[in-house]
């Protein structure tokens, strides 16, 4: 019963039932959209779509994680308190960008493929993280760290095992709104050349295919869900001890 | 074991401690007392150097503490501070062993300890598996000076540990505090601005303003024979009477070879609080008894205005 009543779960079914389904579904969109010549997306199975743009977003938001919470650290340290409103209005700054310009510059440096879009994806996924895990470590009690110096933890483990434990379930917030962004951002990628669910999306404005659009737009906003879903069980869990 | 030698901290170019010097002796009860921004609790932070002094000399145990490894020096001397701060992702039984653990005790022997000390603050022993947000503000205090007393560390220090707590736990955890000390003969140095837990706990009372101590001695020298009128305005006139009965326990001015009949009081009450019963109860005499209930003598009213000594 208590799985039946987890969104989680009926999600996943969703997706899994119209990755199986779509390829099956040409009669029904043929039917929908008789204009259309093609109205099922063939090109890629919409499996090898949907593994590649989960690794397209997995990759810029690892890199935005490690880098994010690197740069948060190092903000908040004493050697690197000066650093910290520089830091705040790049990664901002990076936001500003418009995804498409992100690809378009980064397209002639690193051609086209997986690298740019993993490249905007990166910086787009920043700032969240970032901002979350300073919000994150800002949010520790002065007591904690106050005792934690006097009983005489080193820096590595108060950080480790209290400043970043506790600021865990913030942090995470922030990899939440980084991953829901970059799961969107990701259906673009496909413009330079990177497989995605945007794949059909793309192909199918440039060719005027709704179906296409359709089929892509889907998946893309099942998967969005599912991993928002995931992510805010995450958090839940790593702040248990409050509850 | 820990002396101040000419000690003096800059904060932001202006002196927050001045030309200091105190010696604390091993196993005292020391309390330094003073108004706000009067420097008794950088005083405290500089004994575990989580404030570093500008100049001058600290010794812990004889050894300079700024030639002593902070880390080292820390686990050696137990902290407690009025805002608790039990880490609150740790059950209490983590947060009573974060020294011994930090010190790479074996889990049996942090185990061991944290259960005689949860006897040692009467905590339940069912608490040790309890998130620290489960726990009222008494117990958690109480588990935070069991945190401090964790690793056997040779110095306590308190930075107005009771201040938070309401008037029931803060006399309670106050008693057993001493209780604890005379027990343990353990050094403790406490910060507070209550001149009644002063009172209580402190057998040196170090009276602070400005950066500076004022007066330091026994509490009843500085009650009967302040230095100045900073001291004097301190300890309150009006309150004076009351605080000097406050040093006396009945047990010491009872009379022995005496009884009466009636409902008796314990020895370990203070005279103030004896002369609270007095007037409560309408009478001139009362009995007291020992710590094993056995009868002790009696008090008379008038030994109100003999008894001058502290226990």
């Amino acid at each position: 019963m208590r799985l039946l009543r987890d969104p989680l779960y009926w999600l996943l079914a969703a997706f899994l039932l119209l990755l199986w389904g779509l390829p099956h579904s040409g009669p029904l969109f043929a039917h929908w959209f008789p204009q259309l010549e093609r109205p099922l997306y063939q090109q890629e199975s919409f499996w090898r779509l949907a593994l590649a743009h989960l690794a397209l977003v997995v990759s810029g938001s690892v890199l935005a994680l490690v880098v994010g919470v690197g740069c948060a650290v190092f903000a908040t340290r004493h050697a690197g308190r000066a650093f910290r409103p520089l830091l705040e209005t790049v990664a901002a700054a990076g936001q500003t960008f418009p995804p498409v310009a992100v690809l378009a510059i980064a397209v002639p440096v690193m051609g086209f493929g997986a690298a740019p879009a993993v490249m905007a994806l990166f910086l787009y996924g920043l700032l969240p993280i970032l901002q979350g895990t300073l919000a994150g470590l800002d949010s520790v009690p002065a007591s904690n760290r106050e005792i934690a110096v006097g009983l005489g933890m080193g820096p590595w483990r108060r950080l480790w095992q209290i400043e970043l434990a506790l600021a865990a379930p913030v942090i995470m917030a922030g990899v939440r709104t980084s991953v829901m962004i970059n799961i969107g951002t990701a259906t673009i990628a496909s413009t330079v050349g990177a497989e995605s669910l945007g794949s059909p999306v793309i192909i199918g404005l440039s060719g005027f295919n709704t179906a296409y659009v359709i089929q892509g737009a889907l998946l893309v906003a099942l998967l969005a869900l599912i991993c928002d879903r995931l992510l805010e069980r995450v958090q839940r869990k790593l702040s248990w001890y409050a509850q | 074991m820990i002396e101040f030698h000419q000690v003096s901290k800059v904060f932001a170019g202006k002196e927050a401690i001045r030309n200091l010097s105190l010696k604390i002796e091993k196993g005292s009860f020391t309390v330094l007392i003073g108004t706000s921004g009067s420097g008794k609790s950088t005083t405290l932070k500089m004994i575990n150097r989580l404030v570093e002094h500008d100049s001058g000399e600290i010794r812990f145990a004889g050894e300079p503490i700024e030639r002593m490894d902070a880390r080292a020096l820390r686990r050696r001397i137990g902290y407690a501070i009025q805002s608790i701060g039990l880490f609150p992702h740790w059950n209490v039984a983590k947060n009573i062993g974060t020294v011994p653990s930090l010190l790479g005790w074996p889990q049996a022997k942090i185990n061991q300890r944290v259960d005689e000390l949860l006897a040692l603050l009467n905590l339940d022993r069912h608490l040790a598996t309890r998130m620290p947000h489960q726990l009222s503000g008494g117990q958690q205090q109480r588990v935070g000076v069991a945190r401090a007393l964790a690793a056997d560390p040779e110095l306590l220090l308190m930075d107005e540990p009771f201040g938070a707590l309401d008037p029931v736990n803060r006399l309670a955890l106050q008693h057993e505090m001493l209780r604890i000390q005379k027990m343990s003969g353990r050094t403790v140095v406490l910060v507070t601005h209550d001149i009644d837990e002063a009172l209580t706990l402190a057998d040196q009372l170090v009276l602070m303003d400005g950066g500076e101590i004022v007066q330091q001695g026994r509490p009843i020298d500085l009650l009967t024979q302040p230095v100045n009128d900073f001291a004097r305005e301190f300890f309150g006139r009006s309150e004076l009477g009351v605080r000097l009965l406050a040093l006396g326990r009945a047990g010491n001015a009872a009379r022995r070879g005496e009884w009466l009949d009636v409902e008796p009081i314990a020895e370990s009450l203070t005279l103030r609080e004896a002369l609270s019963q007095f007037i409560a109860r309408r009478t001139d005499k009362l009995p007291v008894i020992d710590q094993h209930q056995q009868p002790l003598g009696v008090l008379h009213f008038s030994d109100l205005l003999r008894q001058r000594e502290a226990s």
